[in-house]
């Protein structure tokens, strides 16, 4: 802060309550003069002004209310003194903590809570992610960080919506191994599904979907899915792999499955062929701490594993 | 005649002395924060908001996002813990106006950029009740329909010029072209996906 800033805060600030009191006084001088000659007399003084035959009393002001003005202003000269407040003035230092500052109190505040969550997640960060999923008390607190973090896309209950996986079933995008799940929340992920459209064409879009439709097991029309076997393996087996099966690095889903994650109707499957699907889980390297990282993988981990607590 | 008798029997004379001794706060708090290089120095990174990003901004302040939506995070660790890096001055230094706020009745959006995805926003925008069951948020399906013409934009930075957030003849330029026909839908997302992502604290 400059000092000719500092210099007109410091002024201002002294000013104002110097003429605080001055008004106060000024008045309060007044009132007790009339006070005394009210002893005298007998009599309460008026203001003069009439009104209707109504007139206005000029009493002192109560005095307890009076006092009450002068210890505000003790206190602000007290708070000015030990807070920062007086442009450049920084405050009184306690000891070995520096002046008050709002970060300061934020920063000592986060130092303390870490202090006591360390205990706990600590310990969590070194408990391997599968033997944490059998502890029922890192799991509350596993779900309650889901609950903040993840329901909103995944649902609360895990189970997903239509564009965002269920968590809950052995059906994984990019892998459900502890370090894969890892990987996926802290570097998020991107699907590369490209638009088909334009290049393939409404007949073989519609001659692939058979296609897909009848690896996965169901109901389809046999002369198109022979046709869209060669467009499969010419076109999707490089990511979907040529069993259909998928390929986790690259978060191909298995389309042998029948779980779908834009729905599994032949007019949605022709949709997603058709404009791509690029769906984004977000990274949460810069808004998690590590700790916290894996004890939600654990807990994402646990959802799929029947043995692990819930 | 007493001091007090001549002031309340001079409106004129009251008012200046009410204007004056009302002023302090405002002379005090408020002024010297427009010189102070602490408030007026972008941080680092910080640049004005593109086209797109600025319909969108203009598309939120219509839409009234900022009467429910705060977006300043107070230094308390509560906050701190669930919206990340408390806000600082230095972010705003090219908001005309500023979008802080007052009041909260959903979450605090100072730092949402890229913490949904994409998809995520414009489902949420289109019906918020399709990805969280119990929002009391309103829809907002029109501005899947509405686009923008980009008619307007370089004068809007223009405008922002001339109160000193820096864009170039260049901004002008390609303002309309890179706007025209996008979605309003688009241009919010785009604008809420920028949010408060030069700044980060992990909790």
């Amino acid at each position: 802060m400059s000092n000719v800033w500092s210099l007109w805060i410091v002024v201002l600030t002294i000013t104002n309550i110097v003429l605080l009191l001055w008004v106060l006084l000024a008045n309060r001088k007044q009132a007790v003069v009339e006070d005394d000659q009210h002893d005298s007399h007998d009599e309460v003084k008026t203001t003069g002004h009439v009104y209707d035959g109504i007139e206005e009393y000029n009493n002192p002001l109560p005095r307890w209310w009076f006092y009450m003005f002068i210890g505000t202003i003790i206190y602000a000269a007290g708070y000015l003194i030990v807070y920062p407040g007086m442009g450049a003035y920084q405050g009184l230092s306690f000891g070995k903590n520096k002046a008050w500052t709002s970060a300061s109190q934020l920063q000592a505040e986060q130092v303390q809570a870490q202090v006591q969550y360390e205990t706990t997640f600590g310990e969590f960060a070194k408990t391997p992610i599968p033997e944490l999923a059998n502890n029922v008390d890192a799991m509350k607190m596993g779900s309650r960080l889901f609950l903040n973090n993840c329901a909103v896309c995944h649902g609360a209950d895990a189970s997903g919506n239509p564009g965002y996986p269920n968590l809950t079933d052995k059906d994984w995008l990019y892998g459900g191994s502890p370090e894969r799940i890892k990987e996926t929340i802290t570097l998020g992920r991107k699907a590369m599904m490209p638009a088909w459209g334009a290049a393939l064409g409404e007949t073989n879009i519609a001659n692939v979907v058979e296609f897909v439709l009848k690896r996965a097991g169901r109901e389809h029309d046999k002369t198109k899915a022979l046709l869209g076997e060669p467009v499969f393996a010419k076109n999707c087996a490089v990511c979907h792999g040529a069993d259909g099966k998928g390929n986790q690095q690259v978060g191909a889903p298995n389309l042998t499955d029948d779980v779908w994650l834009y729905g599994g109707e032949p007019q949605e499957l022709r949709q997603t062929l058709r404009n791509g699907r690029n769906g984004v889980m977000p990274a949460h390297e810069q808004m998690l701490k590590p700790e916290r990282i894996h004890l939600l993988a654990a807990y994402v981990y646990s959802l799929s594993h029947e043995d692990a607590a819930q | 005649m007493k001091g007090h008798n001549i002031i309340e029997q001079n409106i004129g004379l009251m008012t200046v002395l009410v204007v004056i001794a009302i002023s302090f706060g405002g002379l005090v708090e408020i002024l010297p924060q427009f010189f102070l290089k602490e408030t007026t120095t972008p941080i680092e990174g910080l640049k004005p908001l593109p086209a797109l990003q600025l319909e969108g901004r203009d598309i939120y302040i219509r839409e009234g996002c900022h009467v429910c939506h705060t977006q300043m995070i107070r230094p308390l660790r509560a906050e701190v813990e669930r919206y990340g890096h408390y806000s600082v001055a230095g972010e705003s230094v090219y908001e005309h106006p500023f979008l802080w706020g007052s009041k909260r009745t959903g979450p605090d959006l100072a730092r949402v950029g890229k913490r949904y995805s994409d998809d995520w926003q414009k489902a949420h925008l289109f019906n918020p009740r399709s990805v969280v069951p119990e929002s009391i948020m309103p829809s907002f399906p029109w501005l899947y329909n509405n686009k923008l013409d980009g008619k307007h934009t370089a004068d809007k930075m223009r405008a922002l010029h001339s109160v000193g957030v820096p864009y170039t003849e260049e901004d002008y330029a390609g303002a309309e072209k890179a706007v025209k026909g996008i979605t309003e839908m688009d241009a919010l997302v785009a604008y809420l996906q920028q949010l408060g992502i030069l700044l980060t604290e992990k909790r």
